[in-house]
């Protein structure tokens, strides 16, 4: 495999992982990460940009905390594995269905399902079900442990 | 603690704001002006709600966003633990500290199908990496007789965007909003 991390510049890592939480509200963000890093506000655009585009960044802005905004859950099936690419891809087709994975277990595909509110959630988990025509396994979240601070990189 | 009960009251405003900051920022030098002409309103004011969602929490985090996968933590796994309830909540906080985690939550054991009441994500850069990092875990948090197990992801499914099922076909809201979590994917 070869290992991308050793292809970024100095000032690339450092836009990976010296913002990822608690970038300060002001009304020019980019200019104080230039600041902050001793180049220019375009230098940063740019390098942002370029880092979008090679899909390494998702984006620079929010990440909202579970059920605060919306309600969701994550959905496990058991599904026999000559059927599961077109069940999949039933469930991916649902708007609320914001991921879906196969992974490997009996219950081999897995999904998380946003809703604006519990009686939503409930309507797309029976009428998933109903095309998918597999019984769902729903896991909401009862608590969370984490505390989001980004991911850290390992610089090879 | 009620799950899905904490959802917070939103202003029209505030959900035509969240609408659009959750595809990130603009990339120009005055972001929350861009922003505040799109939703007719003032940079000042965007700011104020941003800062408002940050400290009600229903931020979580504010910055950069990377896709762990491109860039070359290729394997995810969801590892699922079988705590005592009683003893869930430190456990979970323990495995939540680790670098290489992203995700540690409670959520209902299904039995007899799901005996797992603990969800934690682990990345590495391949499946070796990350059974060595589980380990690891189970060595600090004291884990030896816990029973867990790995489930990886062999391969993760396109969505085809929202031209199949139409919110109206499913009873929901127009003014609903996806979000989106695919860093906090499962």
């Amino acid at each position: 495999m070869t290992d991308i991390t050793t292809s970024f510049s100095a000032l690339e890592k450092r836009l990976l992982n010296d913002f990822q939480h608690d970038l300060p509200l002001s009304a020019t963000p980019y200019a104080d990460m230039a600041a902050q890093l001793g180049v220019s506000e375009n230098k940063v655009l740019n390098t942002v940009r370029k880092l979008q585009d090679d899909g390494v960044i998702s984006r620079v802005g929010p990440v909202f905390t579970p059920n605060r905004i919306g309600v969701s859950t994550l959905a496990a099936m058991s599904i026999p594995p000559q059927e599961l690419e077109c069940v999949a891809r039933i469930i991916s087709a649902f708007p609320e269905v914001n991921h879906n994975y196969e992974r490997d277990h009996e219950f081999n595909l897995w999904f998380v399902v946003t809703a604006c509110s519990e009686e939503h959630l409930d309507i797309v988990l029976h009428e998933i079900e109903q095309h998918a025509e597999y019984p769902l396994m729903s896991l909401p979240m009862l608590e969370d442990y984490f505390i989001d601070l980004g991911f850290k990189l390992q610089w090879a | 603690m009620e799950p899905n009960k904490l959802v917070a009251q939103l202003s029209a405003a505030d959900r035509a704001l969240i609408k659009i900051v959750q595809h990130g920022l603009p990339l120009v030098s005055r972001p929350y002006a861009d922003i505040a002409e799109r939703l007719c309103s003032t940079e000042q004011d965007v700011i104020r709600r941003l800062q408002k969602l940050i400290n009600n929490g229903s931020i979580k985090r504010y910055g950069v966003v990377v896709r762990h996968r491109e860039l070359g933590y290729k394997a995810n796994g969801m590892v699922v633990w079988d705590i005592p309830d009683d003893s869930v909540s430190k456990l979970g906080s323990c495995i939540g500290k680790f670098s290489c985690v992203t995700l540690s939550y409670r959520r209902p054991r299904r039995l007899p199908d799901w005996p797992y009441n603990l969800f934690t994500m682990v990345h590495g850069r391949n499946r070796e990496e990350v059974e060595q990092k589980v380990e690891d875990i189970v060595e600090t948090c004291g884990l030896e007789d816990i029973d867990h197990t790995i489930l990886f992801s062999t391969r993760r499914f396109k969505q085809r965007g929202a031209s199949y099922t139409a919110p109206e076909n499913t009873g929901g809201p127009a003014s609903f909003i996806r979000l989106n979590t695919e860093d906090t994917a499962p």
